[in-house]
């Protein structure tokens, strides 16, 4: 990932409030071009009050926040003129056609209708949403309502594409297709900043990230890097039937894995090696009812980061 | 582009969502005054004109048909207002769509009421052929009760649009139209001149938008103008540049957050 030059986005000492709630604790972060970066948190991380700020519809309390170098509380028309927006919740015109959606969005922008025409096949092209194109949006699919919500927001051709939680509330399949959409875009060289509480989504799609947490910035770095960083190369899971969980588990784990995490429903050990630290339990006589070995997750960076999960 | 002309974008979109429905809605145009002059003027006015001499000695149809044409655009300006408003804001989001371009919020307001002034300007001159075609218009003037409608209607959308980016929910809306909108078509001077009512009520009357509106409709399309119009017309212009400036601080405080 190259960084050159000025950041797109620049964020120093960055909070929101909402009267006494502080939705944003003072943050850094820059977005270079090309890049894919996102915020991972759970829900009230802040996150969205951050896209919001970007999106300059929502004023900065404090701190410092610019946006292709201008000012969003001055230039915000200019700075949405060259942003693309996903929202979190549909903006949708139930009432107007699919491909209507597309021109009228791309004449608020102030472009002719001529070349919105062909703009708008294009794009209904990539989303794969040609043979729905003169239907009415409302009975469209949650995925394809989605898809149409991407292919809206870059009708202008956008610097950068905000996706504020673009996966949320999809069935995996559509999920699955949109991320093979956004890949595609990040491939084009589409600068892509996204909020997700999905560690697979960030896993997928991020280049870097930084992990939120009540407002505030938690850990910063590439997926791989978070991992390494955070949490051990493997994870051994252990589920235990009622009553059946030790009560001292370090009796039992001392020696065979550097970290243990006991979660409400199972029992987590982090070890470089899974095997090796399962076979070490079953020599110990330590028997649970269910044994899984998997690679770490950004969903294991953020509970050592937090104590918590990422998805309640 | 001149800033001004940002207003259009907002308004294109308005029109195009109206674009789908206006089959229904033009009917509703012409068959409502259609209804409302057979019943009242035409048959309620046989009963009136027989019974009470009107100022200017004119008949029934004549007095009640510019009245009207006002209580109509008051009444399509505070609906579309209302719901639709909030609608943008809370159910349909499209302001929040139109404020991820660069449209700005007094973009966004006013081109809402640029649609609305659209719709108002369609029912006036539906209205005014229609009352014509009854022979309820004495003057050529009457081509000026058009803009004076478009007025009416807005001096009610701009300031319920400014309440309806404030309220949280619909329940609101309801009280406004039973105790506002229904009590103002009826005691505004539409039905019978203001002078008959208690003089409390005709002073409260003289404050309402609705009764200037009518007032002004009238000696238009009767051909009766007067210097006191010049004041009704301030009146109107007055609320509605209120209700824009309202509208833009409530529009703001909800919208941008």
């Amino acid at each position: 990932m190259s960084s050159n030059g000025q950041p797109l986005i620049q964020a120093r000492s960055l909070v929101k409030r909402f009267g006494d709630f502080v939705a944003v604790d003072g943050i850094d972060f820059d977005l270079q071009r090309g890049e894919a970066f996102g915020f991972l948190g759970p829900n009230g991380a802040g996150k969205t009050s951050t896209m919001r700020m970007i999106g300059c519809v929502s004023p900065v309390t404090d701190g410092s926040l610019t946006v292709f170098g201008l000012d969003p509380a001055r230039d915000g028309a200019q700075i949405r003129g060259r942003l693309g927006v996903v929202p979190q919740q549909d903006t949708l015109d139930m009432e107007l056609t699919v491909r209507e959606n597309i021109v009228i969005y791309g004449r608020y922008f102030g472009l002719p209708r001529k070349e919105l025409g062909t703009r708008a096949d294009e794009l209904l092209e990539f989303v794969e949403l040609t043979e729905r194109a003169n239907d009415k949006v409302e009975p469209l699919s949650g995925g394809m309502k989605r898809r149409l919500t991407i292919a809206r927001s870059l009708v202008n051709e956008p610097e950068v594409l905000l996706l504020d939680e673009p996966t949320t509330g999809l069935d995996p399949q559509a999920r699955h297709v949109v991320w093979d959409r956004l890949y595609r875009l990040k491939r084009q060289g589409v600068t892509l900043l996204l909020t997700t509480h999905y560690m697979d989504e960030a896993e997928q799609l991020c280049d870097r990230l930084v992990v939120m947490d009540q407002g505030k910035i938690v850990a910063e770095g590439s997926p791989r890097d978070l991992i390494e960083r955070y949490s051990t190369r493997e994870v051994v899971e252990l589920r235990f039937d009622d009553g059946s969980r030790p009560d001292d588990l370090s009796y039992w784990t001392d020696g065979l894995v550097s970290r243990v995490e006991t979660l409400p429903d199972r029992v987590l050990l982090y070890t470089a090696d899974g095997d090796a630290a399962t076979h070490g339990l079953h020599e110990r006589g330590l028997v649970p009812e269910s044994v899984l070995v998997r690679r770490s997750t950004l969903e294991d960076v953020f509970l050592h980061l937090t104590g918590r999960s990422l998805v309640e | 582009m001149t800033s001004a002309l940002l207003v259009l974008r907002p308004l294109e979109f308005f029109l195009t969502q109206y674009k789908n429905v206006w089959r229904g809605s033009a009917v509703t145009t012409v068959v409502t005054p259609v209804v409302y002059l057979l019943a009242l003027g035409v048959g309620l006015g046989v009963f009136v004109d027989r019974s009470a001499d009107l100022p200017g000695g004119i008949s029934y149809l004549e007095f009640v048909a510019p009245g009207l044409m006002a209580a109509t655009a008051m009444q399509i300006a505070s609906f579309e207002s209302s719901w639709p408003v909030l609608s943008a804001i809370k159910w349909d989001r499209q302001y929040h769509a139109m404020l991820a371009t660069p449209l700005r919020v007094r973009d966004v307001m006013l081109g809402h009421q640029a649609y609305f002034a659209f719709r108002l300007l369609l029912t006036a001159t539906i209205y005014l052929v229609v009352i014509t075609a009854f022979g309820a218009v004495d003057s050529p003037l009457a081509v000026l009760a058009i803009p004076v409608t478009v007025l009416v209607g807005l001096s009610f959308s701009a300031p319920i649009a400014a309440w309806a980016a404030h309220a949280q929910n619909e329940v609101s809306f309801v009280a406004i139209f039973r105790f506002i909108i229904l009590p103002m078509f009826l005691f505004s001077g539409t039905f019978f001149p203001i002078s008959s009512l208690p003089a409390a009520l005709e002073v409260l009357a003289w404050f309402t938008p609705l009764w200037h509106g009518v007032t002004l409709c009238r000696d238009l399309t009767l051909g009766t103008v007067s210097v006191g119009d010049v004041g009704h017309l301030a009146y109107l212009v007055g609320f509605v540049t209120i209700g824009l400036v309202a509208a833009r601080m409530t529009y703001r405080k909800r919208l941008l957050v």
